[in-house]
């Protein structure tokens, strides 16, 4: 096709390229400078000298003990962070997928409106919802209560999400609900827009077929929406691990969990060097689990 | 046979949609009561979280708010202000060029607006914070600024692009033959196309910065952001105030998106017609 572009080509392209450079630039340089440059500081301040402070200054010595001094000392804070994130993950994973079906299969004109009511939370304040929580998990309130009646309590007391018979409140288990309800959104997006994607005539073939709407729905639905799975556990988990509000607002000093830890460090105890290591720590394992996750789901048109 | 696999269909339908309904509604508990906390009266007894009694005083005695928390909101105002503001044109700029100009390096591009929005918050904070600390760069509203814009940059160019892409690009071709001159163009319809986009955008992108905790926590300095002022409340006791703020922030945000999907859907019945 011969267009006027053919004639005023060898000008143009390069101005336009120039123009994509110029466009891009100021954004790309901001992130440039304020997050891939600050990770090569916090590797940086996981080196320096343990017995500096902020008053004196530190020393880089290139001390890689903090590495495993912080490692050791804070392992059980990192274990429980993955263990928390993992099962909020999977109930959100459970929970977000009845929703995200629902909204891509059955709601029809209203498709719009629930869409923007699973983000709706997010205009009110994050720490507001985390605190309201505290009022619906409260020991004396109806939630404990029928839990009671359901012997629920003592079932999550035999494996030990709670601590007591009694209570629901500053225990593992109120952490996990809170972690669970803060992140459902990002759990809810991605499923949604892969599950859209997915042509229902398959799915109507499959019925056709003989298959029953159970295998129907293991057979071609789910693996279809394998993508926004993938997307939408790793959307959950990284910010669930990395979180401390939860467990602050929810739990008690028993399920303090990485955040805590690396967020003391920094502001109160002012130990820059392991807060800087825990950091590192966190980061490298997450980038691990996410590599390895990616690698078996099968998922490369992630990013 | 037929009406009984018609009426398990129904059920079936139903039964999924009923079920995502209530997970739905679970998600506006938290809100409610957030809602019903502004209402408050717990003048006697702060330190229990718990409704007392029903009273209009927490909304319209702004004068005796707790301390210090009309200068937390009015911070969080102004950064989220500024924060969208710069997060928006430099992230409009970054979507124009990622999906309207070919270059070399733009999927390290892709790749490094995509970075911020999968890692954990902590890490980010403390990266920002251990740069600030080595540079000697003092503490307070600009760090907490700039930490505002780089996490919200990433979400801005998203939400752009995902509009832009999703644009069909037959009435530019059409404003060009009919002898628009590109900048004509480019304002007259590439821009009122796009602007439910940036819209929604900005408006993400303020809700975002005016909510965040983690990482404003750690740049913050002497400073004290709403949530901040939440989250420290949380060890004295919360006044009930801080219900209000929450439930007007709600209110507001939800008529600026019912009012951007209303004009965004005029546009696509004139655009149709």
């Amino acid at each position: 096709m011969a267009t006027l572009d053919d004639v005023a080509a060898p000008q143009r392209r390069t101005k336009r390229k120039l123009t994509g450079y110029w466009l891009i630039l100021p954004g790309a340089l901001w992130l440039l400078v304020f997050f891939v440059i600050p990770f090569y500081s916090l590797v940086a301040s996981s080196l320096f000298d343990p017995d500096g402070s902020v008053l004196t200054g530190y020393d880089m010595t290139w001390h890689f003990g903090n590495y495993w001094d912080a490692f050791n000392q804070y392992k059980g804070q990192l274990g429980r962070s993955l263990l928390y994130a993992g099962i909020a993950t999977a109930v959100c994973l459970v929970v977000g997928y009845v929703l995200a079906y629902a909204i891509a299969f059955k709601a029809g004109r209203w498709k719009n409106l629930m869409l923007v009511l699973v983000i709706a939370p997010f205009f009110t304040s994050f720490l507001l919802r985390t605190l309201s929580w505290k009022l619906i998990l409260a020991d004396d309130g109806w939630v404990v209560g029928v839990a009671q009646a359901i012997h629920l309590t003592d079932a999550l007391n035999i494996v030990g999400l709670t601590t007591t018979d009694d209570r629901l409140l500053a225990t593992p288990f109120a952490v996990i609900a809170g972690l669970t309800y803060n992140f459902l959104p990002f759990m809810v997006l991605p499923l949604y827009a892969s599950l859209e994607k997915v042509d229902f005539r398959l799915i109507e073939a499959a019925g056709d077929l003989y298959a029953s709407p159970m295998r129907g729905f293991f057979k071609v639905t789910f693996p279809l929406s394998l993508p926004g799975v993938v997307a939408g556990t790793l959307l959950t988990f990284i910010p669930a691990a990395g979180d401390y509000v939860n467990a602050q607002l929810l739990g008690s000093t028993n399920t303090k969990m990485i955040g805590n830890s690396i967020q003391s460090l920094f502001t109160t105890q002012l130990d820059y060097a392991t807060a800087g290591a825990l950091s590192v720590i966190l980061m490298v394992i997450i980038v691990a689990a996410v590599m390895a996750y990616v690698r078996t789901a099968g998922t490369e048109e992630l990013v | 046979m037929n009406g009984l696999r018609t009426a398990r269909r129904w059920i079936g339908d139903h039964l999924v949609l009923g079920l995502g309904l209530l997970v739905l509604a679970y998600t506006f508990v938290p809100i409610a009561i957030v809602v019903l906390m502004s209402f408050n009266d717990s003048s006697k007894q702060r330190n229990v979280y718990k409704f007392q009694k029903f009273t209009w005083d927490n909304w319209l005695h702004p004068g005796s708010w707790a301390d210090g928390m009309a200068d937390s909101v009015w911070l969080s105002i102004r950064i989220a202000l500024l924060a969208t503001l710069v997060a928006t044109i430099l992230g409009t700029l970054a979507a124009f060029a990622l999906v309207r100009h070919r270059f070399a390096g733009r999927s390290t591009a892709n790749l490094i607006i995509f970075l911020p929005m999968a890692s954990p918050e902590i890490v980010m904070g403390s990266s920002l914070l251990a740069l600030f600390v080595s540079r000697g760069f003092p503490l307070g509203f600009w760090t907490i600024l700039i930490a505002h814009i780089m996490f919200c940059l990433s979400f801005v160019i998203v939400t752009v692009k995902a509009r832009l892409s999703g644009l069909n690009d037959n009435l530019e071709q059409a404003a060009m033959d009919l002898y628009a001159t590109e900048s004509q163009t480019f304002w007259r319809v590439t821009f009122p196309l796009v602007l439910p986009g940036i819209v929604g955008a900005a408006l993400l992108a303020f809700s975002l910065s005016f909510d965040d905790f983690i990482i404003t926590n750690l740049n913050s300095g002497q400073e004290v952001t709403f949530p901040m002022f939440v989250y420290g409340a949380n060890q004295r006791g919360v006044p009930m105030e801080v219900n209000v703020i929450g439930t007007a922030m709600f209110v507001i945000s939800i008529a600026i998106v019912l009012g951007n999907e209303i004009m965004r859907r005029r546009q696509e019945k004139a655009l149709a017609a």
